[in-house]
C-alpha cells in the first residue's frame, strides 16, 4: 500500500476514484471545491469514467444524483455549508427514494456572518433527513469513510444516502500522508452497484408518487427507520472487513483513546478528536485518569456504545462544534438522550466550542479536562467567548 | 373521411384521476403517443403528481420519478446520465412539468439544463397558475387573469413571462409551442424533438376547465379558439430558426376566447384592450421572426413557412363567423338553476346554493367543491 501526501479533499477525491463513481454532480462552494476540481481532473484525463454534471445550484447537484442513483449508477457529490442547506429539500427526496448517494460534506459555519471556517452546523442541522452521518478524523479516514459509505449505502438491506464529514481547512486543506488502497482490493470490497430495484425503460415503475395518509406513508418511513437501525451493524461489518483486506484498524461507531482506567473522558467528533488526543497524552503524562471518546458516527446515533460508557466512567464531558438554539449541543442532548434510564448514570457536561472556526487548542481542553477532574460538571458552557455570555 | 395519423398505442391507461376536460391529461397522451414507449418521465409537483394515480397504481406505461417542485430539469439530467452509465443512454428522458413548476420556481434548474443542452425533452404544460394547490396565480398567468390570489382588487396586471422565447435565448436544439386541440401538429412536433439531441422544450397550453372556469366539454374548442385568436399560436424555433406551423387564415377575435371563460369575466374593457394589444405585438413579433429567414436550416422553409402547415398539420379550419355567436359564457340554464334549489348547503357561505357565485355549472356541478375534492392533498 503506497503512502501519498493528499489534503482531505484529494483523498476524497481519491476515494471516489477507487469507489468507480459512474455520476458526480456538484457545484462548487468554499472549502469544498478542491474535491470537484479533483474529481474534475480524473474524469477529464480517464482515470475515473463518470459523467459530470456542472449543475447550477447544489439543489441541483443533489436533484442529479438522485436521478442518476434511481437510474442504478454510482453517484457522488461534495458540498459544504450554505450548500447543504439549500440542498435540504432533496436530501428528503434521496433517502425517501431510498437513492445511496455518498456525499462528502466539508463542515463549514453556516452565514450569516459570512464563515466558511470549520464548524458542524450544516451538518447537524440535517440529522433528520435520513442520510447516514459519518465524521471523519484525518484525511486516510476520509478517504476510508468514503469506501465504506458506499459499501453501507448500497447494501440491499440499507439502501439509505451516506455523507462522510471532514472539517473545512484543519482536513480539507492539510497535507497528511494517506495509504491508498490497492484498486484491485477496492474493488474486492466494493463490487459494481446492482440495486434489487432501478429505473428501467418499459416499466410501469414510480419512484415517490403520491401516497395519501391511509396507504403506505408510514409503512414507507417506518422501513427507512429500521434500515438506518440496521446500518449501525453494517458500517461495523464493513469496517471490519475493510480492516482485513487493507490491514488499517477497524473503526467502530464510537472510538476510543486511552480510556482504561479513566474517571473522565471527553466526547468529540471529527478533528477536534486530533486536538483532544494531545490533551489526553499531556494529562496522562502527569498520571491524570483521563481519556477520550470520538464519536465517528452520528446516524445512526451509537445509542449501545454511549450507554456502555456511561456505565464505565463516572464523568463525561460532551464537546459540541454546533448549537441546537433553545436546546444545546446536539451530541450532548444525545448522549444524555441514551443515557436517560441508567440506575448510576454518570455526570454529563456540555461544552459549545470552536463555532466559526475558533481555535480550540491541547491547552483549552486541558483546562477542561482539569475542571472535570475537579467535579466542575456545567449543564451547558460556551467555551472561549471573548465577553461573557449575555454581555455587550 | 380524413386518414387518423395519429399512433394508435396508448401509454397513458384509463382511469387516472385528472378533471373533466383536462388538458394536461390529453397533452401527457399525445405527447406519449409521439415519444413511444422507451421514454422515463420525471414529474415534479404539479396536477401530474396526482393525476398517475396514488401509489401503486399508475396510469402511465413508461416508468416515472417524482420529485421536488423545482428539481424537474435536474433530476431528468440525473437520470440521463444514470441510463448513459448504465448502458441504456438511448432511452428518451422526459421532464413533464407545469408552468409554475417551470416559468417560477423551476426555472433555475431548467435554464442550468438548457446552458448544458442536456440530452432530454422538457414539456411545460402551461395552465396559467397554479392549479393543484388551487388555481393561484403564477408567473404564466395572463394580465387580467381572475385566480385566488388575483381576486377582484388584487388583480394580475403584468404581462405573461414568455417561456419559449427565453428558452430559445438558450440557443438549444429546438423550442416549439403545441396546443392538444391541433393533436396532428402536436405529435408532429413531439415526434420531430424526440428524433433530435440536447435539449428541446415543448410549451403546451393545458385547458384547465377547473381553474378557468368552463364547461369541460368546450375544451378543445377554447384550446382551437386560443390559437385562431393569436393568443397561442403555433410556432417551432429549429436551431434558432423560427417558423409558424399552423395560422389561421381568418383569425378569431380575443373577446371569442376570453369570454368562454370565467376567469377573464373581471376583466375591463381596457384590461382586454391592453391584453388584445399584447397578443398582437407578440404575434407581429413571431412574425417577424419568422419572415426574416436569414436563420433558417434543413428543411424548414423561412418564406413560405407563415402559411404553409407541416404536412401532417390539420387543414386550417377556423370557425365560420356566423357560428362564433354562439360562443357565450357558460350560462346556467333554467333546469340547472332548479336543480340548484336542491344543491345541498353552500361550503362557504352556508346558505342553499343558488350559483350566484358563478361556480355552478350545468348539471349541478360545483367547481369550488370538485376542485376541492381529490386535489387538495
Amino acid at each position: 500500500m503506497a503512502a501519498e501526501l493528499l489534503s482531505g479533499n484529494q483523498a476524497v477525491g481519491e476515494a471516489v476514484r477507487l469507489a468507480k463513481a459512474q455520476v458526480v454532480s456538484a457545484y462548487p462552494i468554499t472549502p469544498q471545491t478542491t474535491i470537484v476540481e479533483h474529481l474534475a481532473e480524473l474524469i477529464g484525463s480517464r482515470r475515473l469514467a463518470a459523467d459530470y454534471i456542472t449543475v447550477e445550484s447544489e439543489h441541483s447537484a443533489m436533484a442529479a444524483c438522485i436521478g442518476a442513483s434511481l437510474a442504478g449508477a454510482r453517484t457522488f457529490t461534495a458540498t459544504s455549508s450554505q450548500g447543504l442547506a439549500l440542498m435540504h429539500e432533496m436530501l428528503h427526496w434521496a433517502s425517501g427514494q431510498r437513492a445511496p448517494i455518498v456525499m462528502a460534506n466539508v463542515n463549514r459555519a453556516l452565514a450569516p456572518p459570512w464563515n466558511i471556517w470549520v464548524d458542524h452546523s450544516d451538518s447537524m442541522s440535517q440529522r433528520d433527513t435520513g442520510w447516514i452521518q459519518l465524521y471523519a478524523e484525518t484525511n486516510q479516514e476520509a478517504l476510508d469513510t468514503v469506501l465504506q459509505a458506499f459499501r453501507v449505502a448500497e447494501d440491499p438491506s440499507i439502501m439509505l444516502p451516506a455523507m462522510v464529514m471532514l472539517d473545512a481547512f484543519v482536513l480539507s486543506h492539510t497535507y497528511m500522508p494517506v495509504e491508498l488502497p490497492d484498486a484491485r482490493v477496492v474493488d474486492r470490497f466494493l463490487p459494481s452497484f446492482s440495486p434489487v430495484e432501478k429505473l428501467t425503460p418499459g416499466s410501469m415503475q414510480l419512484f415517490g408518487s403520491f401516497s395519501p395518509p391511509n396507504l403506505c406513508f408510514m409503512e414507507l418511513r417506518s422501513a427507512m427507520a429500521e434500515a438506518m437501525g440496521r446500518a449501525r451493524g453494517l458500517l461495523l461489518r464493513a469496517s471490519k472487513e475493510y480492516a482485513e483486506l487493507t490491514g488499517r484498524p477497524a473503526l467502530g461507531l464510537v472510538e476510543e483513546y486511552r480510556t482504561e482506567g479513566a474517571d473522565v473522558v471527553l466526547l468529540a467528533a471529527g478533528s477536534l478528536a486530533a486536538t483532544a488526543r494531545d490533551a489526553v497524552d499531556l494529562l496522562q503524562n502527569e498520571g491524570k485518569r483521563v481519556g477520550l471518546v470520538r464519536v465517528r458516527a452520528f446516524r445512526p446515533f451509537p445509542e449501545k456504545e454511549v450507554r456502555a460508557l456511561g456505565r464505565r466512567f463516572g464523568t463525561l464531558g460532551v464537546l459540541d462544534r454546533a448549537y441546537s438554539y433553545g436546546a444545546g449541543g446536539p451530541i450532548a442532548s444525545e448522549v444524555r438522550a441514551a443515557l436517560y434510564g441508567l440506575p448510576r448514570p454518570p455526570r454529563v457536561a456540555s461544552f459549545i466550542l470552536g463555532l466559526g472556526g475558533r481555535d480550540v487548542r491541547p491547552d483549552d481542553l486541558v483546562k477542561l479536562y482539569r475542571r472535570l477532574l475537579r467535579g466542575e460538571t456545567p449543564k451547558e458552557e460556551w467555551v472561549g467567548l471573548h465577553a461573557p455570555a449575555g454581555g455587550t | 373521411m380524413a386518414k387518423l395519423t395519429l399512433p394508435e398505442r396508448e401509454l397513458v391507461e384509463p382511469g387516472h384521476l385528472a378533471c373533466q376536460g383536462c388538458g394536461a391529461a390529453l397533452a401527457m397522451r399525445l405527447f406519449l403517443k409521439g415519444t413511444g414507449p422507451d421514454t422515463a418521465l420525471v414529474i415534479p409537483a404539479c396536477c401530474w403528481a396526482v393525476i398517475a394515480g396514488p401509489m401503486p397504481t399508475t396510469c402511465l406505461k413508461v416508468p416515472t420519478a417524482f420529485s421536488a417542485f423545482e428539481a424537474t430539469a435536474s433530476v431528468a439530467s440525473g437520470i440521463k446520465a444514470g441510463l448513459r452509465r448504465t448502458g441504456r443512454g438511448e432511452t428518451l428522458v422526459a421532464g413533464f412539468a407545469g408552468d409554475g413548476g417551470t416559468a417560477d420556481i423551476g426555472i433555475q434548474a431548467l435554464s442550468g439544463a438548457a446552458e448544458r443542452n442536456e440530452d432530454m425533452i422538457y414539456v411545460c404544460y402551461d395552465n396559467e397558475a397554479y392549479m393543484n394547490t388551487g388555481i393561484q396565480r403564477s408567473g404564466s398567468t395572463l394580465p387580467g387573469t381572475w385566480t385566488t390570489t388575483t381576486p377582484a382588487g388584487v388583480g394580475k396586471t403584468t404581462p405573461k413571462k414568455d417561456m419559449p422565447a427565453i428558452m430559445a435565448a438558450h440557443a438549444i436544439p429546438y423550442v416549439a409551442t403545441l396546443n392538444p386541440s391541433f393533436p396532428e401538429d402536436f405529435v408532429a412536433k413531439v415526434k420531430k424533438a424526440a428524433s433530435m439531441h440536447g435539449l428541446r422544450y415543448l410549451h403546451v397550453l393545458a385547458d384547465c376547465p377547473t381553474g378557468w372556469k368552463h364547461d369541460p366539454s368546450l375544451m378543445v374548442k377554447v384550446g382551437r379558439l386560443a390559437t385562431t385568436s393569436h393568443l397561442w399560436p403555433l410556432y417551432e424555433v429549429v436551431e434558432g430558426a423560427y417558423r409558424v406551423t399552423w395560422e389561421p387564415s381568418n383569425p378569431t377575435p380575443l373577446e371569442e376566447y376570453l369570454k368562454l371563460q370565467g376567469r377573464f369575466a373581471g376583466m375591463s374593457p381596457a384590461e382586454v384592450a391592453s391584453l388584445k394589444k399584447m397578443v398582437e405585438e407578440r404575434w407581429k413579433a413571431l412574425k417577424a421572426r419568422t419572415t426574416t429567414g436569414t436563420l433558417a436550416t434543413g428543411s424548414s422553409p423561412p418564406s413560405s413557412a407563415t402559411v404553409a402547415p407541416v404536412p401532417s398539420a390539420p387543414s386550417p379550419r377556423a370557425p365560420a363567423p356566423a357560428s362564433t355567436s354562439k360562443m357565450g359564457p357558460p350560462a346556467i340554464s333554467a333546469t340547472s338553476r332548479a336543480e340548484a334549489a336542491e344543491l345541498p348547503l353552500c361550503y362557504k357561505t352556508a346558505k342553499r346554493c343558488d350559483g350566484s357565485c358563478g361556480m355552478l355549472q350545468p348539471g349541478g356541478l360545483c367547481w369550488e367543491l370538485f376542485a376541492l375534492g381529490p386535489r387538495h392533498f
